[in-house]
């Protein structure tokens, strides 16, 4: 199937929205993807045909609820290549599915002086629960810092790694400036010194394949909602030999095997860290958004994303007073900038009074808006749906923004 | 003039606008002329927490009257924060505390912010009511004496 923009473009319903009057162009896909009609469908379909709970009813609608729920599973481990849907477990989110790795394996496998490596371009849920672990445990946080460019400082990595660090905890795409890190190599390396690796895929997962067993990952973690399909589903990989001797998150019912009072046994993977009903419509939904994505021209969709990419950054260093934050060779289709003597925040408003949805602020990484010594960006992030002339819009937005504030 | 009729001037004012620009530039030119603060009061126990821009608000009695004085980084908040000192500073602690703010409202600057950006606003708002409240018993703690 070829790459065709037009005919993408229908499958997103929301696109059509007009604000005051003006058709949206939403540049926010980095905080979350549009949804395809067919994941809406499948949502509906589900609740209108066959809700139930899963793993515990004998009839009808249970049985095809749950062979839904796992058949989400199969395609989830499909996606990220995984040996087996055993190390493939549903959490929230990439928040949630980093706590339950801080809170399990980093409970009990961390001790007092061990230390915990991550990077100046880290989201905050890949920051506080290592902090949170750091506190109880008397762990160590370090930090592997970044050039200007906004690129990982290899060096200063393999001179951080050490026999005392148990884990290394980094982002495969920054959400903030779209860098993406060299993972396979931070991987080994980190494997050499004895440390385990946790990949947060939250931005990668739309832009770039991810095979987990090339990758030899960990952990990899990841959010639905940033990959078309609904929120408050999430999933968390792990290498079997790890899950199987991590101890449970929480406790309640589907994560046990037997229950009495005096002790109780804990079920098989993965339902061990699956505790309580789940939010089985979003995870049952979230096969119709991977089917969606797998299906697209991976090929198509990539250059496309290129150009738009290629197409900003000309277009945004061609406005006079306008810097842009984060200029790694190897990006995604996100471009984060300032302007001279605006506030980012003054940017979001006057944009989005034109229809123009981006994010502004310090996107969760204020560590890293402290470390280019600013309080925050204006990021435009796209998704396969944008084009040019809306590229275009957010350019003549911009320069409304310069008009009335400069 | 009493709150309400600085509410009501405001609003008048806002009826006139015909689009969004207008608007805009309206709160931008307030946002500009609006003295800002005095780097001694930039301080951190001055910033309103919630806020996407930092926000700083000073406050300090004249007589029974509470003068407010604020800044912001980004203009179209200081904007805002211009009409709420405009609003709320040089009255008594009384006249603070039984405030309606009806004109964000009216203004229609509501709906033009987005949630987390009039969320700082009401926490800007609750702050100013916390220090009509703090003079209020100051007030009334010297008047016994
Ligand atoms: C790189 C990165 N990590 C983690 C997260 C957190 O994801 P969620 O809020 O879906 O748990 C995000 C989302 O903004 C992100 O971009």
């Amino acid at each position: 199937m070829s790459f065709d923009i037009n005919t993408l473009r229908k499958d997103f319903p929301i696109l059509e929205t007009e604000i005051s009057g003006r058709k949206l162009v939403y540049f926010d896909n980095a905080a979350t993807t549009q949804k395809p009609a067919v994941v809406v469908k499948a949502l509906e379909t589900y609740y209108d045909s066959y809700n139930a709970n899963i793993h515990r009813g004998i009839h009808y609608l249970a049985e095809k609820a749950t062979a839904a729920f796992e058949e989400t599973r199969k395609t989830v481990r499909a996606f990220l290549n995984a040996a087996s849907t055993e190390e493939i477990i549903f959490t929230y989110g990439t928040t949630d599915a980093i706590n339950l790795v801080a809170y399990t394996y980093g409970r009990k496998f961390l001790k007092e002086g061990d230390e915990i490596l991550i990077s100046t371009l880290e989201h905050h849920s890949n920051i506080v629960p290592w902090q949170m672990l750091c506190e109880e445990k008397g762990c160590v946080l370090k930090v592997i810092p970044i050039d200007d460019n906004g690129d990982l400082i290899l060096e200063e990595f393999d001179r951080l790694l050490s026999e005392k660090t148990k884990l290394v905890s980094v982002v495969h795409v920054s959400n903030a400036l779209g860098t993406i890190n060299p993972v396979e190599y931070i991987i080994q390396k980190a494997h050499e010194a004895g440390a385990k690796v946790l990949i947060d895929g939250a931005q990668a997962c739309s832009h770039i394949p991810v095979d987990v067993q090339q990758l030899d990952a960990d952990f990899y973690v990841l959010s639905a909602h940033k990959l078309f399909g609904p929120t408050g589903t999430g999933i968390l990989y792990g290498k079997k030999e790890l899950l199987l001797a991590m101890p449970p998150f929480r406790g309640g019912g589907e994560m046990i095997k037997e229950v009495t009072f005096e002790k109780t046994t804990y079920a098989d993977l993965p339902y061990k860290f699956e505790a309580g009903t789940p939010n089985i419509a979003d995870v049952i939904t979230f096969k119709y958004a991977l089917d969606y994505f797998n299906a697209l021209d991976k090929e198509g969709l990539r250059r496309h994303e290129h150009e738009l990419l290629d197409y900003a950054t000309e277009k945004l260093e061609a406005l006079e007073g306008v810097k842009i934050i984060g200029k790694a060779p190897q990006k995604i289709s996100v471009v984060s900038f300032v302007m001279e003597n605006i506030h980012p925040q003054d940017i979001g408003i006057i944009l989005d009074q034109q229809g123009i949805a981006v994010r502004t602020g310090h996107h969760c990484t204020q560590p890293l808006m402290q470390r280019f010594g600013i309080p925050g960006t204006a990021r435009a992030s796209f998704a396969p749906y944008n084009t040019k002339e809306e590229i275009d819009a957010l350019i003549s937005g911009l320069l409304k923004v310069k008009k009335f504030l400069a | 003039m009493s709150i309400n009729e600085i509410q009501d001037e405001i609003i008048e004012t806002f009826e006139l606008f015909d689009d969004w620009e207008e608007k805009y530039e309206y709160i931008i030119d307030l946002g500009k002329k609006l003295a800002g603060l005095d780097d001694q009061y930039k301080t951190e126990d001055n910033i309103i927490k919630g806020c996407q821009s930092v926000v700083w608000l000073h406050a300090h009695l004249e007589g029974d009257k509470v003068i407010f004085e604020a800044d912001s980084q980004a203009i179209i908040v200081k904007g805002l924060v211009s009409m709420l000192l405009k609003v709320l500073s040089g009255h008594t602690p009384d006249e603070i505390l039984n405030t309606d703010l009806y004109f964000i409202e009216k203004t229609g600057l509501s709906s033009h912010l987005a949630q987390t950006r009039s969320n700082g606003l009401a926490s800007m708002v609750k702050q100013m009511k916390a220090y009509a409240l703090g003079y209020k018993t100051l007030l009334e703690k010297q008047n016994q004496s």
